[in-house]
């Protein structure tokens, strides 16, 4: 039963199957984000309290949304690769955590261009910007720690503990608008009832997210590839692609 | 699963398990800290002490903002228990108004008037076009 699925996670068949997706899920990308820019930007109507200013919600959400889920991908394969020493899992996981920071920084970012005209205040220290900020540290811990231990095995277990720890950080996020007094307003997509935006306005929105999720599974799928080749360049099959 | 992974396993649970409860436990003892305002209820029923800069949170009661010279202005913070004058003189974020939620960072004065030098507005959820909120409006006055 297990045969096919260590098929699957063996680098050199995940090389050549992530070769044969990239383009569609580049298409697929694309297509989703042309959508949510032009839906968003043009089509969608103003707000009636923030007037224009609230379209950043179409980067800034996407954005936020993305640096949550990218860190949840870096548990579960941390776990998969404490668990199972998967090689795979550690290298998604390794790959991932540039572009979750990257993402972190967008939403931060972005959060703080809106909030100097709406709110007044550039940054406030609230629950939701300050955990969102410790996220940003995780992301650069985990890099850091990676970086500066020279041996792969070493390098992947270490970084994976500290990824395990660090998950206790993405429900303080998620949570922080109900569970404290906060600046930052409550989710406005995550109520499993009616979201509180218009349909109109929503359409884009989910687009926007779709599009950033699989800008960051392209991403990573060539990131992957990548650090496969690093990895294996002594290998017989990594020799034949050369020739 | 052979006796090496569940022994792996375990120690993945025991991790997230320990750091689950540190957290856990630094939440409970910050509690109130963590809190970016305090309500107009709060700082009646705790007694606040005059003086000590803190934030206050609430609603701009409608129909209390004026304007007095200059960038002065006062009005009613409430969290429609009780309520707070508060005077501000400044420049106001876009989505101050009356109605909508906002959290001012100053102190009580003697005379129970709470003098902010900062003022932020706080948004919330909903997003609509003006539009709809004018139908919303017309539904609900009928």
């Amino acid at each position: 039963m297990l045969a096919p699925l260590s098929r699957i996670i063996s680098p050199k068949y995940c090389y050549q199957i992530t070769g044969y997706l990239i383009p569609w899920l580049s298409i697929i990308c694309a297509a989703l984000m042309l959508y949510g820019v032009v839906g968003g930007l043009y089509f969608a109507p103003a707000d009636y309290q923030q007037g224009d200013g609230f379209r950043i919600i179409y980067v800034h959400v996407p954005a936020a949304f993305l640096s949550l889920m990218i860190y949840t991908v870096i548990f579960v394969s941390s776990s998969i690769y404490l668990i199972w020493r998967v090689k795979l899992a550690d290298i998604v996981a390794q790959r991932s955590a540039a572009l979750g920071a990257t993402y972190t920084i967008i939403a931060l970012f972005s959060g703080s261009l809106w909030g100097k005209p709406m709110w007044g205040t550039w940054w406030i220290w609230d629950a939701r910007l300050t955990s969102e900020l410790i996220l940003l540290f995780l992301y650069v811990g985990y890099m850091g720690l990676r970086s500066a231990i020279l041996d792969t095995n070493r390098a992947a277990y270490a970084a994976a503990i500290l990824a395990v720890v660090g998950m206790i950080d993405i429900p303080i996020i998620h949570f922080s608008v109900e569970w404290w007094a906060t600046l930052h307003q409550g989710a406005t997509l995550a109520k499993l009832a009616k979201p509180s935006i218009a349909e109109e306005m929503l359409y884009p929105l989910l687009a926007m997210i779709a599009a950033f999720t699989f800008f960051y599974i392209t991403l990573l799928c060539i990131r992957v590839r990548l650090e496969i080749l690093k990895r294996e360049f002594k290998t017989q099959w990594v020799c034949t692609l050369c020739t | 699963m052979n006796s090496v992974r569940k022994r792996r396993l375990l120690f993945v649970i025991l991790l997230s398990g320990s750091s689950l409860l540190a957290v856990f436990l630094v939440i409970c003892a910050l509690r109130q800290n963590i809190n970016f305002f305090f309500t107009p209820s709060q700082v009646v029923a705790e007694g606040t002490r005059k003086g000590v800069r803190i934030r206050l949170g609430g609603m701009v009661e409608k129909g209390s903002l004026t304007r007095k010279e200059g960038l002065q202005i006062q009005f009613q913070l409430t969290d429609f228990m009780h309520q707070m004058t508060v005077i501000y003189s400044g420049i106001l974020p876009d989505l101050f108004r009356e109605g909508q939620g906002v959290v001012a960072l100053g102190y009580l004065t003697e005379d129970n008037v709470f003098l902010a030098d900062e003022i932020l507005a706080k948004h919330d959820e909903n997003y609509m076009p003006p539009e709809l909120v004018k139908m919303v409006k017309s539904k609900n006055g009928l």
